[in-house]
Parts: structure tokens; sequence; C-alpha cells
């Protein structure tokens, strides 16, 4: 586990950062029992406990509409796909387990609204176009992310965010067959869509997190390798693969200033709401209240659950031991 | 993962259970990841969910975490340096003419 430093002697301390630095400069992996310095492990707890806590709140604005899928087949993808989310959110805590802290002491935080999730998460999804924007727009933006962040300096999250895009990919391609074939019905189906693309895309943009002027943890992230790309240049990449995906689709993405830039071989885009983004990050979003209630909601009233199966578990090892 | 020295829970958890899977016949089980469970049939029905929704494997392991007795961390450890220098292990060690068929 972690070495903590006030425990050394400082020359072996600056040994153990040295030889910390050399690793993560080699782009060699850190891995739980090796030394790391606290300021690392904290960063680190945080980022995985937030992206966790995406996961599962993500549950929520898809998982609003199971049962009110319009097919079987819709329902069956619909539930595989927010059963993924739910195991994306358990490689992610097990990951942050191994940093020593526990995975009930981050829920609570959660629910306590004293650790953050996506801010995305805090918007409704009204229809079912919803739906299919969420995978195409949200989860894109999400791979995105993530699909850099495979390469992180610390082994577990690396690995964890392996086996959480090698799944995405099947969100992504999921929503975006969802609106081909809405885009085939009728006018108001086609409407549907075009409308819930206009409400996710400035939401999608903001996953990236504020401008980079705006982000001051970002430059000592990329130092110790737990963020790979700047907020700005992963906004730029996700605008310039959804644009073509847009026209295919036959929607029109809400940015007037939206324009192919022949100079530098990339789209300019229009400003986000940053004031909006604030807002919802600090909990004044449409949903923020709605979410951490049903979290909390679903975390108490499943107490019982949890030790219903405990003791079922101590009464099954009691008996085998009386047996033996 | 880590077995030995990890800080106990602030609370009663379901233990720590380390988890590997057999992709498919012929290979070794492979460590994937952990999750909490009351006893290791529950363990293994969780890991079911959690690692193998896409045919990842046809066999599961699970194991305590704190069943598991690990070396030291460091890969530099002395633990390790009695195979360092025993370059004779290796078949390139051993030079034969190139002109030797199957060798």
């Amino acid at each position: 586990m972690t070495t903590t430093a006030g425990e050394a002697p400082p020359e072996a301390d600056r040994a153990l950062q040295a030889d910390f630095d050399t690793k993560v400069a080699a782009k060699q992996r850190i891995e739980p029992r090796d030394w790391m310095p606290e300021g690392y492990r904290k960063s680190l707890v945080r980022q995985i406990a937030q992206h966790a806590h995406s996961e599962i709140i993500g549950m929520q604005p898809e998982g609003d509409w199971i049962a009110s899928a319009p097919s079987l087949r819709r329902k069956a993808i619909l539930l595989a796909k927010v059963q993924d989310e739910a195991g994306h959110g358990l490689y992610l805590y097990a990951a942050a387990e191994t940093l020593g802290v526990d995975r009930a002491e981050l829920t609570e935080r959660l629910i306590d609204g004293r650790q953050k999730y996506s801010s995305i998460f805090n918007y409704p999804s009204l229809t079912y176009a919803d739906v299919g924007v969420i995978g195409w727009l949200v989860d894109g933006a999400a791979i995105c992310n993530q699909v850099p962040l495979c390469r992180t300096s610390f082994g577990p999250y690396a690995r964890a965010m392996v086996r959480i895009c090698k799944e995405e990919s099947f969100h992504q391609r999921q929503g975006y067959e969802l609106l081909m074939r809405m885009m085939e019905g009728t006018r108001s189906q086609r409407r549907t869509v075009q409308e819930a693309v206009d409400r996710w895309w400035w939401p999608s943009l903001m996953m990236f997190g504020p401008p980079d002027a705006d982000s001051p943890n970002t430059q000592q992230s990329l130092e110790w390798g737990i963020k790979i790309d700047t907020n700005d240049a992963l906004r730029r990449k996700f605008v310039d693969m959804t644009v073509p995906q847009a026209d295919k689709l036959g929607v029109t993405l809400p940015d007037p200033e939206l324009v192919w830039n022949e100079d530098s071989g990339q789209y300019d885009f229009g400003e986000p709401d940053w004031n909006e983004f604030k807002q919802v990050v600090s909990g004044n979003g449409p949903c923020n209240a709605e979410r951490v209630a049903r979290r909390r909601a679903a975390h108490e009233e499943g107490a019982w659950v949890r030790e219903a199966a405990t003791a079922y578990a101590n009464k099954h090892r009691n008996t085998q031991e009386v047996a033996v | 993962m880590s077995a030995d020295d990890k800080p106990g829970p602030v609370r009663p958890e379901w233990p720590l259970y380390e988890v590997f899977v057999r992709g498919k016949r012929g290979l070794n089980h492979v460590h994937v990841g952990s999750l909490h469970a009351p006893d290791e049939q529950m363990a293994l029905h969780n890991a079911r969910n959690l690692y193998t929704r896409r045919n990842e494997g046809v066999s599961i392991w699970v194991v305590r975490a704190e069943d598991i007795t690990a070396s030291s961390p460091d890969e530099k450890d002395p633990f390790f340096e009695p195979s360092g220098d025993k370059v004779y292990r290796h078949p390139t060690f051993y030079p034969v003419p190139e002109d030797v068929p199957h060798i």
C-alpha cells in the first residue's frame, strides 16, 4: 500500500520520489503498493471516485426509459447498456479501493454531496430520442475522454479504462443506430431527434471540463500522467469527430459559429455557456437534487438486501463449521 | 488488489475478493479485478455478472484478497536478483552455427 511520506527520513523520501518520477517519466505504470506522493494518491482518489459516481448516476437518465422502451428489442438493448454503466462504476470503485479508500465511504460522500459526478447527468431525458442522443453524444464524449486514460500512469485505473472503452463502443453505436432509424421516420420523429440534439450538444461539450485557462490542476495532472490531454484539446477532437456524424445523420448542431477552418484543418466552434456549467456543477442544474435523492434512496432502501446477504453468508458458514 | 496491508474498512463491509478469469480453454486464469461479496458463492455470481457479460471467460476463480501473500512491490527488489545473472538459462546464451537445422 501507499507509504505515507511522514514516516520516512527526508533522504529516503527523496529517493522514493525520484524513483516515482523516473517511472512516470518512462511511462511505466504505478501499482497500488508502490510508493507514491500523497498528492498523487489524493488526486487519483478524487478523479476515479468522480468517474465512478458518474457511471452510477449516469444509469438514471436512461434508466428512466427502460419501462417505456418502444419495443422489446430497444428494451433489451437499454437494459444491457444500463447494466454496463453499473459494471463500469464497480470497476472504478475497485480501482479506487486499491488506493486505500473504502467503497462504502465513497458512496457516503456522493450522497452527502461531498463528491461530484459529471455535470451531464443533471439534464433530463425528455424523449426516447434523448436515449439515442445520450448514446451518440454523451458516450461519444466519454469515449474521447476515456481512450487516452487507458494509458494513464496508475495501473488499476488504466486497466479499468481498457475494459470500459471496449464496452462504450456498443453504447455509442446503439445510440447512433437508434437515431438513424428515427430519422427514417415521420417529420415529427425527425423533429424529436433534432430537438434532443439541440438539448444535449452544449452540455456534451461541457463534459470536457472548463477551458484550460480555468483548469488550475491540469498541469500537475499532466505531469503525473493521470491526465493525458487538456480539456480544450479533447473538446476540439470531439467536435471534429462528431460534425461528419451529424451531417450523415441529417441533423444540425446548434452552434452558428461552427465552421470548417481550412487553415487549421479543424472546425471552429462557439464557446459553451460556462455560467450554466458552473451552476450545474455547484448543484443548481435541472436534476441535481433528484439524481442524488434517488441514489440515496436506492442505497438506504437496499440496506436490508446487503444485511440479509451477510446474515445468510454467516448462517451458511456456521452450519458448515458444525458439520465438520 | 494489494492483499496484505490494506487499511480496514470504516464499517463492517463485505470482504474483498480478487477475480481471475480463464478466457478460453487452454489459457491460464488471469487476474481481472476485484469485488465485494458476502461469501464465496455470491462472489462467483457477482464476478460472472461483472467480468463476463460478453463471453470473456469459461471459468472463474475468486480468492479472498486477505488470503493472498504477495512479494515486495519493488521489481528491483533482491527477491528477483537470483535470476538476473543466470543468462545461461536462456537459449540465446548458446551460439550454434546458422546452418544447423531445427535447433
